[in-house]
């Protein structure tokens, strides 16, 4: 992948998790954190067994775990806004080691923190499995209007050709020895970003009319491989149906 | 090869339930089916290579961090700016894009809370931007200029609006129960502070854009002065503008994206109330009622009892049926008034 199809959280990998086909991962995927997100978050065995599954497909996908645990630190502000819960909420409340804390707030703040993880980590595993290109063909075969399609494909195509065209601009402010310290600053960093826009816009009206001159009348020809098999699908469909049975067993729905 | 993002402003799966989570789902995707009809008038065919050029632009400039505060920075959420740059409809296609991939491939932002991160950052930040940047452009001086304070203010608004609407939101499909006011003036008070980021960027970078090629600036394109043609007597007469530049409809466009972003939240607010979840009215009702009353009357266990129905399936199939129900007459009604907006431009076109 030297065309910059790959991206950062995508690991290179020839696992059963990586073949499938990448829309039925995404609607596994959808499925699964649907279901996650409708537990309620008193069940937390329930929540337990999601993670177990979860670390089976990381298992299955031979993502290691401490890719899962570097990639998760995204969610932290979430996490910050979690634990601030039990102080703020309102309602009942119980005595922590000798601290007050609403009874609502740290259901709430465990609530957010268990789903929010359990998603996190699912996206994460979906995109460690998933190269670009193949992900942009599974959003077409999801029926995704092709002109949303499009767009995304362009994005993906110059997402680094642009962000590195920026970090040439912030080589070329700090090699004049500037340096971003307060907000007057931001008046040099904008002007770079409106630059940029130019440049980017201009880029674009360039590879317009390079498309033009081969022959694009308005819309990409359908490249579409063969569609995914009914094992493919029964494979994929493991993952929520796990989740729906245990959510099941633990008496959410009976 | 680009960095991960380090500081997300997108929501995470969990934070809302999951019928508000399919609610908003329905209304961005409402949201952005209007706008891919749209967004033809604004790009022609063009539309997929310069849209996808400025999805990977907004990308980029959300890399951009600025300090806020005492040692916390914010990022750009850029609705504002690529509404100003490349058009409202444009702009929601573009960020909507952006925040797909960003999920997908980036793990930013929950996959059920896509929805809801199209509709706050996607559709709400770009319908207030636009309509601030469209009202403060009919008072200000009709030069290229002007863009620049009208898209500051668009900016600034842009964000704590988003902030409202999340608050709104999060009274529907939140779990824990906050006291109303608090969280709102926390919320919105700091987005603010955000807001006054973003807007500063989002006007020096549009300053930055309109001085080199104000023909890119979309909302700019009627503001630049005609070409004056020399005529053989020595006078001078203005050039007829090029077709693209002259918009017929503009005046039209600022009420379909308000009315739209009403109708689209009125829709999800609305059918949650009638989809068997008196939570949310009930909800700020009692907290307000708590808030005046007594610091001591503990509502305890309300949000508590409520939310196992809430969360359970029946209940919860219900609303994303309401939800579907009020999306779908809310936009054949969209529809209708479209149609009927467009019937007196054909007779005077």
């Amino acid at each position: 992948m030297s065309t910059g199809h790959g991206h950062l959280l995508y690991r290179h990998g020839d696992s059963f998790v990586h073949r499938l086909p990448a829309h039925v991962k995404v609607v596994a995927l959808l499925a699964f954190v649907l279901i996650v997100v409708a537990t309620p978050a008193e069940r937390y065995g329930t929540f337990a067994a999601y993670g177990v599954l979860l670390a089976g497909v990381a298992a299955l996908a031979a993502v290691p775990p401490g890719f899962l645990l570097t990639r998760m630190v995204i969610e932290v502000p979430f996490v910050a806004f979690a634990l601030l819960l039990p102080f703020v909420a309102t309602g009942e409340r119980v005595d922590v080691l000798g601290i007050a804390l609403s009874a609502d707030g740290l259901l709430a703040g465990w609530n957010i923190v268990a789903k929010g993880t359990l998603g996190v980590v699912a996206s994460i595993l979906l995109a460690a499995t998933t190269d670009a290109r193949s992900l942009l063909l599974g959003l077409q075969r999801l029926r995704l209007p092709a002109k949303l399609v499009e767009i995304a494909a362009f994005m993906v195509r110059y997402a680094d050709v642009i962000v590195s065209d920026m970090q040439r601009m912030r080589v070329a402010r700090e090699s004049r020895a500037f340096e971003g310290r307060h907000l007057g600053h931001l008046k040099i960093v904008a002007r770079s970003a409106g630059a940029l826009f130019v440049r980017t816009y201009e880029r674009g009206e360039r590879v317009h009319l390079a498309m033009l001159s081969r022959g694009y009348g308005g819309a990409m020809p359908v490249v579409d491989g063969a569609p995914a098999g009914r094992d493919a699908w029964a494979a994929a469909a493991a993952l929520p149906l796990a989740a729906g049975l245990v959510a099941a067993a633990t008496g959410w729905l009976g | 090869m680009y960095e991960l993002v380090g500081e997300p402003m997108h929501v995470p799966d969990g934070f809302l339930d999951a019928a508000t989570s399919v609610g908003t789902g329905a209304a961005a995707t409402a949201g952005v089916a209007v706008a891919l009809r749209k967004a033809r008038e604004e790009l022609d065919e063009r539309a997929a290579p310069l849209a996808g050029l400025t999805a990977a632009f907004v990308f980029a400039a959300q890399m951009i961090n600025f300090p806020v505060g005492v040692g916390t920075s914010g990022h750009l959420m850029g609705g504002a700016l690529a509404a100003v740059l490349v058009g409202p409809w444009t702009a929601v296609l573009v960020m909507s894009v952006v925040l797909l991939i960003q999920a997908l491939l980036f793990a930013d932002g929950g996959l059920t809370a896509l929805g809801t991160n199209i509709t706050l950052i996607g559709i709400v930040t770009v319908a207030v931007g636009w309509l601030v940047v469209r009202a403060l452009l009919a008072v200000l001086p009709r030069r290229p200029a002007s863009v620049v304070p009208a898209a500051t203010a668009g900016a600034l608004l842009s964000v704590p609006a988003a902030a409202a609407v999340f608050v709104l939101l999060y009274t529907i499909g939140g779990a824990a129960s906050l006291p109303i006011g608090t969280l709102t003036a926390t919320m919105v008070g700091w987005h603010t502070l955000i807001g006054v980021g973003e807007a500063l960027i989002t006007g020096l970078t549009v300053s930055a854009v309109v001085a080199v090629r104000p023909d890119l600036v979309f909302a700019a394109r009627d503001l630049r002065p005609a070409l004056k043609l020399r005529q053989p007597d020595g006078s001078y007469v203005d050039a007829p503008r090029p077709a693209s530049a002259a918009t017929p409809r503009r005046g039209l466009r600022p009420v379909l994206v308000g009315g739209g972003a009403v109708a689209l939240l009125l829709a999800g607010v609305v059918s949650f109330a009638a989809s068997g979840q008196p939570d949310g009215l009930e909800y700020v009702a009692e907290d307000q009622g708590f808030l005046d009353a007594a610091r001591e009357h503990a509502f305890g266990g309300f949000a508590l009892a409520d939310y196992g129905e809430v969360a359970g399936v029946p209940v919860g199939v219900a609303g994303v049926l309401g939800v579907l129900v009020t999306v779908a007459a809310g936009l054949a009604l969209f529809r209708v008034l479209r149609r009927r907006a467009a019937r007196p431009e054909e007779t005077s076109a």
